[in-house]
């Protein structure tokens, strides 16, 4: 049952538990977060939950403001935080509490940590990140999958032909070299991210090998969340024998 | 920049002078007139305003009609335009030695969040960008007075002045008035806490002028003046 937040409470924000799962997927670009959350969906659809999904810059509210600033790469650290906070409090607000209300699973491609982590590794104090982001409800289970920099390198370049500009994190002026901008980028982004598993229990999963692999681990980590209805739960191997008479 | 501890003093070489108050508490006219004598005076004066930018403004706009907007959202957006201004306007200035003066500062989110129902711990933690002023100038009036302002300068009271979303009343005058009470009930209380320099501003605009100018000659007092920063001698 979801209802409680890291911090601070929100004005507004509707009394007593919330019935749905939120179920979070963190993970750095080219970690095979997306294919994950849309076989994760489909599982669960076909076990007969009701899924919305919601991921970073996707409300209605600003993330065309997003798009716009990024394009010009003219806001500050602290700026583009709060524009990010303020982008997720209105899909928080607008989205997912009425989803979870209504009892549905909400799968979240994405989740306060990739904005705290970002915010970080760009200057912000962790204290400051973790308190603004304070009014997050806390996730039923928070999955983050972990590849190495070199897989999530391959996959970029697949993905965009070359290397993303934000992904490589070109915006912090570590290198004017891409390739090189990109593994000192990651691997400060690892580094906060550890920081974040620890701080918040996330489920690590190893995403160094192929989708349905994957998909299997993730599967064991939410099928609990949903008792004994869920279908494809592991078979346990130690069974209790049926009471005879 | 994103300050670790907030509320502490910005330890740079400029002044940041911040004037506070209710709509129509006087505290913009003071806010030009004390702007023009320290430029007569040789030092360099940087002025901002609380204004929305073009961003903020469209964002708000289409959260309104779409009615999306939140206490929590209306607060970060505010919050976003403050940021913007402060890394693009107010921060270079105060580095080089300016004399940095606004009209509104973090303080005006802090009473308008605590009005529209915001955890007050929470704002502040938002705003701990924003270091602590050299001066801030809270510009006292009774609601009463700021609303027979109003209405003689026939300036328009918008929704949000209003606290129309707040749902307090449907009469537009009477939101205002009750609103205004919550927001100037949260200045007093700031007024304590974070050691406001408080002006009556039932008086004549001279007179507080005047005020103004006696209690900054000490901070003045071995600040440099713009010819100084430009060339030695």
């Amino acid at each position: 049952m979801t209802g409680r937040t890291y911090g601070t409470r929100l004005p507004g924000f509707p009394e007593g538990p919330l019935h749905g799962k939120l179920v979070v997927v963190e993970g750095a670009d080219g970690s095979g977060r997306t294919t994950e959350v849309a076989l994760l969906r489909e599982w669960l659809e076909v076990e007969g939950h009701a899924v919305v999904d919601t991921g970073l810059r996707r409300s209605d509210l600003v993330s065309g403001e997003i798009d716009k600033a990024k394009q010009g790469h003219t806001l500050g650290t602290t700026t583009l935080a709060l524009l990010y906070a303020a982008d997720f409090a209105d899909q928080l607000e607008n989205k997912i509490v009425p989803a979870l209300s209504a009892g549905s699973t909400v799968l979240a491609d994405r989740y306060i940590f990739t904005l705290m982590a970002r915010a970080v590794v760009r200057g912000a104090s962790r204290d400051w990140a973790r308190e603004v982001y304070g009014f997050a409800l806390k996730p039923d289970l928070v999955v983050f999958l972990e590849a190495r920099p070199e897989i999530l390198l391959h996959r970029s370049i697949g993905k965009y032909g070359s290397l993303d500009y934000w992904e490589s994190g070109m915006d912090m002026l570590l290198s004017r070299d891409f390739f090189e901008s990109f593994f000192l980028y990651q691997d400060r982004l690892s580094k906060e991210f550890d920081w974040l598993s620890d701080q918040y229990g996330f489920h690590r999963v190893d995403a160094n090998r192929a989708p349905e692999a994957v998909h299997g681990d993730v599967q064991q980590l939410v099928a609990p969340l949903y008792g004994a209805r869920a279908g494809a739960a592991p078979p346990t191997k130690t069974r209790r024998p049926a009471a005879s008479g | 920049m994103i300050a670790n501890t907030p509320s502490s003093h910005h330890g740079f070489p400029g002044r940041l002078l911040v004037f506070e108050g209710l709509d129509g508490s006087g505290k913009s006219t003071q806010a030009a007139l004390l702007g023009k004598w320290l430029s007569s005076r040789g030092y360099r004066v940087f002025f901002t305003e609380w204004n929305s930018s073009d961003l903020v403004a469209s964002v708000i706009r289409r959260g309104k009609k779409k009615g999306l907007l939140t206490p929590t959202t209306f607060s970060l957006l505010h919050a976003v335009d403050f940021a913007d201004r402060f890394e693009r306007q107010i921060l270079p200035p105060l580095r080089a030695g300016y004399l940095v003066v606004c009209d509104r500062y973090a303080y005006t989110a802090f009473v308008r969040d605590a009005a529209r129902g915001c955890d007050p711990a929470w704002v502040r933690t938002i705003y701990a960008f924003a270091p602590r002023p050299d001066r801030v100038f809270y510009f006292r009036v009774p609601v009463s007075i700021t609303l027979r302002r109003k209405i003689a300068s026939r300036l328009k009271i918008n929704y949000y002045e209003a606290g129309m979303d707040l749902k307090l009343s449907d009469d537009l005058y009477e939101s205002y008035e009750k609103f205004q009470g919550r927001l100037k009930r949260e200045y007093d209380r700031l007024a304590k806490s974070d050691a406001f320099t408080v002006i009556d501003s039932t008086r004549r605009v001279e007179q507080i002028q005047q005020d103004l100018r006696a209690d900054l000659a000490p901070l003045l007092q071995n600040f440099p003046t713009g010819a100084k920063l430009l060339h030695d001698g």
